[in-house]
């Protein structure tokens, strides 16, 4: 396999992925607008979570749910929003075709042309971000049960679980931006109508009942950091991630390929110690924010071994 | 046969319908079953087929509309028809006239006995900007150099069938002949089911078994080099690549070592042997052509000249594909076959030749004048339509170089039913049949149907509105 291809499809997957959970998250912030007393519920934290307040306030006055869900759905000048991201990961596809099936170009294209035609505008919100977040889903059970699971496949799904692992991470650190109207309200039904939401998003809340029945934070942390068989906890992620790098390990026989790997592996090591409990006296901001650096340094990893072709021209 | 009820037969050829309004035989039972379409099926079975274009993104990108405004290839559902017993005329002549441009190819940039006989004057050969000097001497494996020929055939008012022009470089437009039928068969099955019409599936087959015969390798890995997303057939070539299950690569994955080339892949260097190639020949490689070109690879043509890699088409085959060099192919065939030409040529005048330049110059509202090496509808004056300072503009350039000009009568070409605002009209249309040429030639049944969608209008080029049809060549 190319280069440049294995390039283009995990990046292809990793924008798809992303494009997402962006979805995911507008759609819950969405529905915490309306449920919770006037005027109280924060934009602020969508922006914060991405570091994106800078960008923001460079095109908009105003952080209100308006300007908000068109900075992260529609914005090109904003290279996270959801049209940005599907145009990436389709650009992407387009240059794959060829090895991709035809069935995942017409998913991703038709969401595409989707957001396209939809021209800036929202009628009903809630089936606006769940047709995204369905045809996004539909595309990764697409590859998954059209494209034989070779390379092609495997660096698909690299792309997307680090994506999912590291957004998962960034969810979850939204509640450190939200702020509780006082301390008191720790705990109160306010508190938990938002871990309620955070769970809502990543379709988690009926998976977290059926194992701790009600909302406890170190919990929730536990559950979308470590659980070992929740498909978007980070665990889960980085672990099925790392089953991808092997096999393409085994395939190309890359002599640097352990690079990225055994920066994979620590990840997995580090968190089979923890727990919830553990997490959150570390500092749930602070612990999720190494991740993602870490998160950054398996895909730099990946970068040089496989997709930087200077690497394999210096060891031939 | 209300849907035809306004449709006027009475002037030029018509493929579906005899001037008298009599439905053709080969025809009927297609119109028999369109004139029966209600309005609203008509338009519904119209917006199906666009719409699956779209959502399928069989797209084209235009030429100098910044980067990559990609475009549909608009799309007509009434195919083209053609009688079988037409197409084996069709068929013998394509074969008969590919067979001798490629003796010519082969012969000008070896022995030239056909310059030396002064069947072609040498100047007209060798002044053209499409003879390539850097490939004389230079003989592609198997002596095939035109693998891939898109041969551009139009039937004037009298009926007969002219060769417009023979595109011998990196023809396009192969890949709308396959999806056109794809998205014709979900549209209207039942008329596949009781029509016989020849399958076109077989093309990317054929054009693999194409390109591994060109190589010295028994289990060869074959490419296709593409200039990029941008590139206006970028479609094509990535479908081609589907189609044939092989990597689609773009100059800047391959590199040369040792005369040989190879593609970086993540298990490191892996050689090539075929490249279907589908950028022109100045663009191939930097080292020998265009110094500035960042589509090809440094190396290629000195890999290629070792035998080391075979380039489908061969460079220079361009030489054949001229407009001047057109209007020599039915002397080709006599010289080097010994025959007839089956296919006829358009009268062409050379602005080379002092008394057609003076009769082309005196004519220009009249004739169309072409220049040599442009395609895509470019660098051309259709004279009748034509505004006198664009006749004053070209009379200059001919002046300025007579070489690179052509002029030739302005044919009527036929018309076939096309669907405009929900009623049929009749509008001009041409054909390209696709010609593969490795151990023999095989052409894939009709080829792609052109439309000129405009009242009237005589240009088919996408670039200039035109569109497409589904071409069906009745199996018996």
């Amino acid at each position: 396999m190319l280069s440049r291809v294995a390039e283009n499809i995990f990046w292809m997957q990793k924008y798809r992925e992303r494009a997402e959970n962006m979805a995911r998250l507008i759609d819950v912030s969405f529905n915490l607008n309306i449920e919770i007393p006037n005027g109280q519920h924060q934009w602020l934290p969508l922006l914060q979570v991405f570091g994106a307040q800078e960008s923001f306030s460079k095109y908009y006055k105003v952080i209100d749910m308006n300007s908000v869900l068109h900075f992260l759905t529609f914005d090109t000048r904003n290279p996270i929003s959801i049209f940005s991201c599907l145009s990436m990961s389709r650009e992407n596809a387009r240059s794959v075709r060829e090895i991709i099936t035809s069935d995942m170009w017409h998913e991703l294209n038709i969401l595409y042309i989707f957001l396209q035609q939809s021209n800036n505008r929202i009628d009903n919100h809630h089936a606006f971000y769940t047709r995204i977040k369905r045809q996004c889903q539909l595309f990764t059970g697409i590859s998954d049960t059209t494209l034989s699971h070779g390379l092609a496949w495997h660096f698909g799904r690299v792309g997307y679980l680090l994506e999912r692992a590291d957004m998962t991470s960034r969810l979850l650190d939204i509640k450190y931006f939200t702020l509780l109207p006082s301390p008191d309200f720790i705990g109160s039904p306010f508190d938990n109508i938002q871990w309620n939401a955070l769970l809502n998003s990543m379709s988690a809340l009926e998976m977290y009942r059926q194992k701790w029945h009600f909302i406890k934070p170190a919990n929730v942390v536990e559950f979308l950091v470590l659980d070992k068989e929740f498909p978007r906890s980070i665990f889960s992620c980085i672990v099925r991630a790392k089953e991808s790098l092997q096999a393409i390990m085994n395939t190309t026989r890359n002599a640097n390929a352990n690079k990225p790997f055994e920066i994979i592996m620590a990840i997995i090591e580090k968190l089979d110690g923890m727990n919830g409990e553990s997490i959150v006296n570390y500092g749930l901001h602070e612990f999720l924010d190494e991740l993602q650096k870490e998160f950054i340094a398996v895909n730099d990893g990946i970068s040089e071994v496989y997709f930087s072709f200077k690497e394999l021209v210096n060891q031939a | 046969m209300t849907n035809f009820f306004n449709y006027d037969t009475s002037e030029k050829y018509d493929e579906y319908f005899q001037a008298n309004g009599e439905v053709r035989d080969y025809a009927k039972d297609l119109v028999s079953n369109i004139a029966c379409l209600s309005k609203k099926d008509l338009s519904e079975k119209q917006k199906a087929a666009e719409l699956a274009f779209f959502n399928m993104g069989i797209t084209f990108t235009v030429n100098g509309e910044g980067s990559g405004v990609e475009r549909i290839f608009p799309f007509d559902m009434l195919p083209r028809i053609i009688a079988n017993n037409e197409w084996q005329m069709m068929q013998k002549g394509l074969k008969q006239r590919i067979h001798a441009l490629n003796l010519f190819i082969d012969d000008i940039y070896s022995d030239q006995k056909i310059l030396k006989d002064k069947v072609i004057p040498r100047e007209i050969v060798e002044g053209g900007a499409s003879f390539i000097k850097q490939c004389v001497g230079l003989l592609p494996p198997k002596r095939i150099w035109a693998h891939v020929t898109g041969t551009d055939l139009v039937r004037a008012a009298d009926g007969e069938l002219y060769v417009l022009e023979d595109n011998l470089r990196c023809p396009s437009g192969v890949s709308y002949v396959l999806e056109n039928r794809l998205v014709m068969k979900r549209i209207f099955p039942k008329l596949f089911e009781t029509m016989a019409i020849s399958h076109v599936d077989d093309y990317p087959s054929k054009l693999f078994e194409t390109l591994a015969w060109t190589s010295k390798i028994e289990d060869p890995t074959i490419v296709v080099l593409t200039p990029g997303v941008y590139n206006s057939a970028y479609f094509e070539h990535s479908f081609l690549a589907q189609q044939m299950g092989v990597p689609l690569v773009e100059g800047r994955d391959l590199l040369v070592e040792d005369d040989f080339v190879y593609m970086k892949t993540v298990h490191g260097l892996e050689k090539v042997d075929v490249i279907y190639r589908r950028i022109d020949d100045l663009f191939l490689d930097p080292l020998v052509f265009r110094a500035d070109s960042m589509l090809g690879v440094p190396g290629l043509m000195k890999a290629y000249v070792k035998g080391n890699v075979s380039l489908a088409n061969a460079p220079g085959t361009g030489v054949a594909d001229d407009k001047v060099i057109y209007k020599f192919v039915p002397e080709m065939i006599k010289y080097y076959l010994g025959e007839e030409s089956i296919l006829s040529n358009v009268p062409t005048y050379l602005c080379c030749d002092e008394k057609d330049k003076n009769y082309v110059l005196d004519n220009l509202e009249n004739l169309v004048v072409k220049a040599a090496n442009e395609a895509g509808g470019y660098g051309m004056l259709m004279g009748p339509s034509s505004t006198k300072s664009q006749r004053k503009e070209f009379a200059e350039l001919i002046k300025a170089n007579p070489r690179n000009y052509l002029a030739q009568p302005v044919l009527s070409l036929s018309r076939v039913p096309t669907i405009i605002n929900n009623q049929i009209e009749g509008r001009h249309v041409d054909l390209r049949p696709y010609i593969l040429y490795g151990e023999d030639i095989y052409i894939v049944p009709g080829g792609l149907t052109r439309v000129a969608l405009k009242k009237g209008s005589l240009i088919v080029n996408s670039s200039q509105g035109g569109g497409s049809k589904d071409t069906w060549v009745r199996a018996v």
